[in-house]
């Protein structure tokens, strides 16, 4: 390839810079110097940063090109940069989870998502914004104030990992983590135009990673195209013993799946029950544009029905809201993070309780109290165990339909980005954005997020949503590819080239 | 708050007239395992404060647990020693609460689904009828984490209430707990206390003969929860009083015991017993009300999302059970037959806690009679007086064997054996080491002795004289004098037997 110009390289894709790197055509010290000057010009509108560790990259950066100098061994994102949601710990560095009430909270170790992208060689730039302990589809439920859409600054960039996605949506860097826990990652990179996988669930290790609820919680990968997401994937995947609900089985090929882009007779379902009425008209119209696009490509398309998703939404707020009640007790002033209130003749449990009024944000306390309720006795029968048999059923829905169909399809989401402050105040609504990626949060399996194109009516990304049995995450990178190269072909680029300038 | 109060007690027997006693124990165990239940701290007893952590066990946002595997083998062979079923597949629950001593502000343990469930243990209690055995059925046995250790410094009551400050100390955070429940036991009347302390012994010694707990009671390893109710003859159980953290055995016996003559006395002046949690208090043996039920907490319990369920397979259950080592109560039928003692002799060596000591001792290849002579006479009444567990006396099986030795071959008296004890306990060395440092030899050389005899027969010529002409008694004077002269260390007997042929006097 022909050498890649300084003010071109933070456009470029993970996988394209690796190619330059290891041709020699440019040093990982060159990229990160590049993405640290973006943060440095486009943060203060984007605030995709609550952290930037200047030295720490630099120093990684460099230490990558003296091995590759020295001819080591590197894997295929050494010296990448990388945004990492604040979720994850990582020692010694910040980690807030967007809340206030662990400002000034530095982990005393790794997770083991930390310590893969480290052994990969991966440069971490620095921590990105969320909706407080990841409660939330906006980040306006940071405790840090909000990050904006790159597309359009008064738009919300998705959440809980919009800052993660606006990173990616504004180059700030060419690769990002996220965690999905109803959407977390599927529904940000939808309304920024990017790529984002919820894996399996077991397939990427929760260690380090601070729960939400503990049994919908997915780390994944995010990028701007489907090809560096498996690259990322296959760096963080696999087993590990220190989180026993990890499975412990090899990790599909997601790589070689996103080079092949192959979906010739491959059975597609559209999702009946995920579509149509409440789905914003351009929405609908780049869906329905993108399915036959996989239909020319020799895929079969057919429609299936999955009936329990319609109280997918319900039981999801029953379950996510009691583990995150009992996930979050621990913060209450004792052992780190903020301590309200002590003041020498305060009880414990008087600090307690103003530490945990001072320190939490309003979505973060309703949540608690909801799961605090459906989990107090005499009512939890009724809430949930419900929820959970309603889960089961979900399951069952994805077990029959994958009888008849290799990958399920849908929209991401049912509209494109919303206004920031559109919906504060009405919860309700804010639910429903993520009314198409919770089922396969409540069912295990996984799905990715795939831009489609822009919608007529705002000119606003529109993202398709794949999904696959547990394990088969590697359907998703074939789709994915084969459908995003169709659409790149068209556009003669990534959606992403077509990002306002900010 | 503890100190004599004003609480109305019915004299005991009194009370067993007019209400039969329902007892319910909740006994937790830490297992002896290396590492903690969900991480790979060690478990050891008495590190500096907080130098046994890491991320899982102090809670840090983020951590994961991970089973402990042999806490989970440990917990199957203690369920099927108490003849317990074993589920094939069960779930570990998350108790929600907020304590400080808490690093999640939920403890990790079980809730619907126990491990082990439905078994039953058998107890020996000594009555004036001689000993009776009672069955006390098991409800369940599970696993949970314990919690840190709180330290109140400051105000007077040694609570979090009104203390100045409170030191934590996690070391204990997530050592593995086994927590053995058992159904209501009913009909032991006036042997209630006797039955729910030999429960909690016989408890003890079956986790010692599995080898799953040494069961350190001294240092908190176990800790028992007593509940009792009492039901006026033919009529329903009453109310429950739980009364937490009762942690020696004798202790158990005397909650009971205080529990019964205290409910008694509320039932019978007209009041209620409230359900409540209450503080057994050693120095008093009284029990005082902790936190009232009446607004009991709601735990939350939901299952662990964080953990895989437990799911034993029928052939490792199988291995376990066929591995099982002999019981106690197996035990102590074997070892009464081999030494030829009667249950009465057996229960005085299970009451004094000298069974395993006297085993070893005799193993020591020390006679079975001298053995429990030493260890259930003067070794008991010391270690009474000290306050101490036999067992953490400084003697042991092997000074009993080298000083029963010395006596075989007439080097030690048994008045000589007892100093050298005394000298053993008090911390003067070993045997020999205090034999040589006391000079303890008995002075047995019979030239020795002769000129001591010929020495006392020429002191007291009048007496010589009684002897030779055949007044035998008389020859206590001279061995005393004798003995005198040796300062205690000669054989009377042999003395006695020396003078004697020297005189030529008959017997
Ligand atoms: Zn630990």
């Amino acid at each position: 390839m022909a050498p890649v110009m300084d003010s071109d390289l933070v456009r470029q894709s993970a996988a394209t810079l690796s190619a330059a790197m290891q041709a020699g055509e440019v040093t990982s010290v060159q990229v990160t110097e590049a993405c640290l000057a973006r943060i440095e010009e486009v943060d203060d509108k984007v605030h995709a940063f609550l952290h930037v560790d200047r030295e720490t990259a630099l120093a990684t950066a460099a230490d990558i090109d003296t091995r590759r100098a020295a001819g080591a061994e590197l894997g295929p994102l050494a010296g990448i940069p990388l945004a990492l949601k604040d979720v994850f710990t990582m020692r010694g560095v910040p980690t807030t989870c967007g809340s206030r009430i662990l400002a000034d909270w530095r982990p005393p170790y790794d997770s083991t998502v930390v310590e893969r992208l480290r052994a990969a060689g991966v440069v971490i730039l620095g921590k990105t914004n969320m909706d407080e302990f990841a409660m939330g589809s906006s980040t306006e439920h940071s405790g840090y104030g909000p990050t904006h859409n790159p597309w359009d600054l008064e738009r919300i960039p998705g959440g809980s990992g919009g800052g993660s996605s606006a990173a990616l949506a504004a180059f700030e860097a060419p690769l990002a983590m996220g965690t999905d826990t109803g959407g977390s990652i599927r529904q940000p990179a939808a309304v920024t135009g990017t790529v984002g996988v919820k894996p399996t669930y077991g397939g990427v290790s929760r260690y380090g990673l601070v729960a939400l609820a503990s049994s919908l919680d997915q780390a994944g990968p995010c990028a701007r195209t489907v090809l560096d997401a498996a690259l990322l994937h296959e760096v963080i995947a696999g087993h590990d013993p220190r989180d026993s609900t990890s499975i412990d089985a090899p990790v599909p090929d997601v790589v070689a799946a996103a080079r092949s882009g192959d979906v010739r007779g491959m059975r597609i379902g559209l999702v009946r029950e995920l579509g149509g009425e409440g789905y914003q008209q351009g929405v609908r119209q780049r869906f329905d544009e993108a399915v036959a696009i996989l239909t020319d490509l020799g895929a079969d398309v057919v429609e299936v029905s999955c009936p329990n998703f319609e109280y997918a939404l319900g039981a999801y707020y029953l379950i996510l809201p009691a583990e995150a009640s009992s996930n979050l007790a621990r913060f209450d002033g004792m052992r780190y993070g903020l301590r309200a209130g002590d003041d020498g003749d305060a009880s414990v449990e008087e600090v307690m309780s103003r530490t945990r009024e001072a320190g939490f944000g309003a979505e973060v306390k309703r949540r608690i109290m909801l799961g605090t309720y459906s989990l107090s006795s005499g009512y939890y029968d009724a809430y949930y165990g419900q929820a959970q048999k309603v889960r089961t059923l979900i399951a069952r829905d994805f077990a029959a339909a994958f009888e008849q169909v290799d990958v399920l399809v849908s929209p991401t989401t049912p509209t494109t980005a919303f206004r920031l402050g559109e919906k504060l105040d009405d919860p309700l609504a804010m639910y429903l954005n993520d009314i198409a990626t919770i089922p396969v949060n409540l069912a295990g399996n996984c799905a990715m997020s795939v831009p489609v194109g822009l919608s007529p009516e705002d000119g606003l990304p529109v993202g398709l949503q794949i999904m696959a049995p547990a394990l088969g995450d590697d359907r998703l990178y074939r789709v994915g590819s084969a459908l995003e190269a169709a659409l790149v072909d068209r556009w003669g680029h990534v959606l992403t080239e077509e990002v306002p300038a900010l | 708050m503890s100190g004599s109060t004003a609480i109305t007690r019915m004299p005991f027997d009194q009370a067993l007239q007019s209400f039969e006693p329902v007892l319910g124990l909740e006994t937790h165990v830490e297992l002896g395992t290396a590492s903690k239940m969900f991480c790979g701290c060690a478990t050891e007893f008495g590190g500096a404060p907080n130098t046994q952590v890491c991320p899982t066990c102090l809670g840090l946002p983020g951590s994961l647990p991970v089973v402990n595997a042999v806490a989970v083998e440990s917990t199957i062979r203690m369920g099927l020693a108490l003849h317990c079923d074993i589920a094939s597949w069960c779930r570990f629950a998350r108790k929600n609460y907020f304590y400080p001593d808490m690093p999640k502000d939920y403890q990790i343990s079980q809730y619907d689904e126990p491990l082990c469930f439905d078994g039953y243990l058998d107890v020996v209690v000594a009555t004036d009828d001689g000993p009776r055995e009672f069955r006390v059925e098991i409800e369940r046995v599970h696993m949970e984490e314990d919690t840190g250790k709180l330290t109140h410094a400051g105000g007077d009551t040694g609570r979090i209430h009104g203390a100045d400050y409170s030191l934590v100390d996690y070391n204990r955070a997530g050592i593995p707990l086994i927590e053995i429940v058992t159904k209501p036991i009913v009909g032991a009347g006036s042997l209630a206390p006797l039955v729910a302390r030999a429960y909690v012994t016989e408890l003890r010694d079956l986790m010692r003969a599995l080898g799953v707990s040494d069961v350190r009671m001294d240092q908190g390893s176990l800790r028992c929860d007593v509940n009792v109710s009492l039901a006026p003859a033919g009529e329903p159980w009453g109310t429950r009083s739980e009364t937490k953290n009762v942690n020696s055995l004798r202790s158990v016996e005397r909650a009971v015991r205080f529990e019964i003559e205290r409910q008694a006395a509320v039932l019978t002046d007209g009041e209620r017993v409230v359900q409540e949690t209450r503080h057994f208090h050693e120095d008093t043996g009284e029990t005082t009300p902790g936190r009232s039920k009446e607004h009991a907490e709601d735990y939350r319990y939901f299952p662990e999302p964080d953990l895989v369920p437990v799911a034993p397979s029928e052939d490792w259950i199988e291995q376990l059970r066929s591995t099982l080592p002999e019981v106690p109560s197996a035990r102590r039928a074997r070892l009464r037959d081999e030494w030829g003692i009667s249950d009465l002799e057996m229960q005085t060596l299970v009451n004094a806690e000298a069974l395993e000591l006297v085993e070893a001792t005799i193993a020591a290849g020390v006679d079975q009679g001298a053995a429990r002579k030493w260890w259930t006479g003067e070794f008991t009444r010391v270690a009474n007086e000290q306050g101490v567990a036999l067992e953490d006396l400084r003697v042991t099986p092997a000074h009993i064997a080298r000083v029963e030795a010395l006596i075989t071959d007439g080097s030690l008296t048994d008045k000589l054996a007892r100093s050298v004890f005394e000298g053993v306990l008090a911390g003067e060395g070993d045997v020999d080491q205090v034999i040589a440092e006391r000079g303890l030899v008995v002075v047995g050389d019979d030239s020795t002795l002769m000129s001591a005899i010929e020495q006392a027969l020429a002191d007291q010529p009048d007496v010589a004289e009684k002897i030779r002409g055949g007044k035998v008694q008389a020859a206590g004077a001279i061995v005393g004098a004798v003995m005198k002269a040796t300062k205690g260390q000669a054989d009377a007997a042999k003395v006695r037997t020396l003078l004697l042929a020297h005189l030529g006097v008959e017997e």
